[in-house]
């Protein structure tokens, strides 16, 4: 280890000997009046003090960076030479013990990040040439590789289970908390936990490639991206911090008052600025990684703060997804009809055509002709030379249908009931009427309601099933809209013409088949564990499909962005009150300036560190909004 | 080529990025499209040809601007 290195490592030490010597240095000027003792204190402090900072002042030239090391060892060499070594010791100190606070402080911001890092697993048991199981460095496991996990232990890779079975609990992927038996064949993910049992498996997929490894990477990389704004304040830093040192020079050579020079050349630390908006990026998508929402990006705060629009791409995101026949009910001799109906609907893929089939279960087919889909209404066929028609009333009465008022009583109250209809006539005449529907998914309704609260305007659902089954769902929850027979590129359409409207739009999507209108809504919401598509093209992974995470991601985003707006404020505050003190005040000098400057610093680290809390106050809002919701029904 | 993910001391200013781009952008031999400095994460990621450069250069270039270099790992790209 160079010299340089040594006295970089023991930094901490330096900054402690100094604060001493600097209380050994008070005590002996104001305790015994001794100018000596209290000089060679401060000299010996200034001195040690100004080393560690003065070598990465130097490697930042090398690299061509004014940084702030190099304004402050400049400072505090001028104040050395106008012997000032009181200042120069405090300076140095002050300088030294503020990133020492702001290391820790800024470790705890990240601790929600890291605890999910850690996740990541770290060894293996691998199968060596002898046959044996090994502990291996998991950098040192390959794809094809066998490998032994034991009950407790972390499924180290993406991988196949080829001997033994067990209970895993995948709750890092999927956040699903209930464990999942596997066994041969079954596909295991790096980063879940074997609760019970012993398996062999081979790794298919390792490290970064792994879901998890993936899922690592982006909330890594979230971190550090950075928003218009932030990479704003970073040219502004790259400029600030020359200017300061030129606008030092300048008051030297025009006022030949060294003191003043120094003392801007301290002031004019941008150390607040730059810090204060990565700060809340980071512990807000921390808290958000904690939650199972993973946040690509400081941008998706920002637009999500501001989201007008919610788009949902299927009623499946807010049903259960799964249509039943609810009701069913039969006019005169309905069983050759029933056995028709069947026929015909086996043509058919539609959502409503599966249920009626499961409902009718094993029943007579027979050959179907001349089916004739019919828009908006159903299917007109020919079944053993009966002409048959399946569909709503509108179908019905363009078949000219007899329809009695008892008949048209029972739609209506199926229709009320929350029913998509299928009915059955055979040769103009009615035989037999089904209501099917979709359950809504529990507890949707109150996130729906909280993310109005939170102030979105629009809640609307795009899907590819029919309007009637949409206008249901959308008049159950109390959507904005609903429009139903749409294809993807409808659905991209719609998008579009609202964010020419001038509004922000979240598009909420499974990520596979919708993955235009996710990359083109300003922020695209991936639902359920992160596919390799949803993860890279939405901004906002949900890990499971539970909507309330949705309004917790809103919420955060909210909080995030307040949280950024009241660092900028804090740190462009401090700099304009320290200036001014400069020049139009006497108490103003390069202690008190260096002083608050590190204590500014530090509060905007400890203002970023109330998101990673956000959870609790998040949660009590919710609970709070979802009383007064019960209470208003 | 080689993989890179070299592990650092807590990163608490962001000119520490400019001033480890430059260093380990500087070097002979690495990948400058693969340079990755992660403030957040305290962590650099690089590509580099191992004909041209060791890993203990990277490291060095880093160690002396003043970084500790926690943990490194290489991995054939």
């Amino acid at each position: 280890m160079s010299f340089q290195q040594k006295i970089l490592s023991s930094k901490n030490k330096i900054t402690l000997i100094s604060g001493i010597l600097i209380v050994i240095g008070f005590i002996a000027h104001f305790g015994f009046g001794n100018t000596q003792v209290f000089n060679i204190a401060f000299i010996i402090a200034s001195i040690l003090g100004v080393a560690p900072i003065a070598i990465q002042a130097f490697g930042a030239l090398k690299v061509k960076v004014i940084s702030i090391d190099v304004l402050v060892t400049i400072a505090v060499i001028g104040a050395v030479l106008i012997q000032n070594y009181e200042e120069s010791a405090i300076v140095t100190f002050l300088f030294l013990f503020g990133s020492w606070l702001e290391a820790r402080t800024l470790n705890s911001t990240r601790s929600a990040i890291k605890e999910l890092t850690e996740m990541a697993p770290e060894v293996a048991f691998k199968q060596m040439e002898n046959g044996e199981f090994e502990e291996v460095d998991i950098w040192d496991v390959d794809e094809g590789d066998i490998l032994q996990v034991r009950t407790g232990g972390k499924v180290p890779v993406d991988g196949t289970v080829i001997i033994g079975e067990g209970h895993i609990n995948e709750a890092s992927i999927t956040g699903e908390a209930d464990p999942v038996r596997k066994e041969t064949d079954s596909e295991v993910f790096a980063g879940t936990i074997l609760e019970n049992g012993t398996i062999q498996i081979r790794a298919d997929r390792v490290g970064e490639d792994t879901t998890f490894g993936k899922i690592i990477e982006l909330v890594e990389e979230a971190q550090d991206s950075k928003s218009a704004a932030e990479r704003f304040i970073d040219k502004f830093s790259q400029w600030y911090t020359p200017v300061v040192l030129v606008g030092a020079f300048l008051t030297w050579v025009f006022t030949q008052n060294v003191e003043l020079a120094i003392t801007i050349l301290v002031l004019g630390c941008p150390g607040a600025l730059v810090i204060g908006v990565p700060v809340s990026n980071v512990a807000g998508i921390g808290n958000g990684a904690k939650n199972g929402i993973l946040f690509k990006g400081s941008e998706t705060f920002q637009d999500l703060a501001k989201v007008d629009s919610i788009l949902f791409d299927k009623t499946g995101t807010l049903t259960v997804g799964n249509p039943e026949v609810a009701e069913s009910k039969t006019y005169g001799d309905a069983d050759l009809a029933l056995s028709y109906l069947a026929s015909v609907e086996g043509e058919s893929d539609h959502p409503l055509a599966k249920a009626v089939l499961s409902e009718l279960g094993d029943i007579e087919l027979y050959p179907v002709d001349n089916t004739d889909v019919v828009k908006g209404g159903g299917i007109v066929a020919e079944v053993n030379g009966s002409r048959v028609a399946v569909g709503n009333v509108a179908l019905m009465e363009q078949e000219k249908v007899k329809l009695n008022a008892k008949a048209r009583k029972d739609f209506e109250t199926y229709e009320k009931r929350g029913n998509s209809l299928v009915i059955t006539a055979v040769d103009g005449e009615l035989k037999a009427l089904m209501g099917i529907r979709d359950q809504i998914r529990p507890g949707i309704k109150e996130d729906l309601q909280a993310m109005k609260n939170l102030g979105v305007k629009n809640l609307v659902v795009l899907s590819g099933d029919n309007q009637g089954t949409v206008d249901l769902v959308a008049k159950e929850l109390g959507l904005t809209n609903a429009i139903g027979n749409l294809l993807p590129e409808d659905k991209a359409a719609y998008l579009k013409e609202l964010q020419a409207e001038g509004e922000i739009v979240a598009f909420v999507g499974d990520g596979v088949n919708d993955s235009p209108s996710l990359a083109m809504a300003d922020i695209g919401v991936a639902m359920g564990s992160g596919t390799d598509v949803a993860i890279e093209t939405s901004d906002l992974v949900l890990m499971n499909s539970d909507m309330s995470r949705l309004q917790y991601a809103i919420g955060l985003a909210k909080t995030t962005v307040n949280n950024m707006r009241q660092n900028i404020v804090i740190a462009i505050g401090v700099v304009l009150v320290l200036l001014s003190a400069v020049f139009f005040s006497e108490w103003m000098n390069m202690s008190i300036g260096m002083l608050v400057h590190e204590a500014s610093i530090l509060v905007v680290i400890v203002n970023g560190m109330r998101l990673l809390r956000y959870n609790l106050k998040g949660s009590k809002d919710f609970n709070e909004k979802e009383a007064s919701v019960v209470t208003e029904a | 080529m080689q993989k890179a993910n070299i592990q650092l001391e807590t990163l608490t200013c962001p000119s520490c990025l400019q001033k480890i781009e430059g260093a380990v952008g500087g070097l002979k031999g690495i990948d400058k499209d693969s340079l990755k400095v992660m403030f957040n994460a305290s962590r650099v990621k690089v590509n580099f040809n191992d004909e041209e450069i060791s890993i203990e250069k990277i490291e060095k270039a880093i160690q002396d601007l003043g970084y500790e270099v926690k943990k490194s790992r290489v991995k054939a790209a």
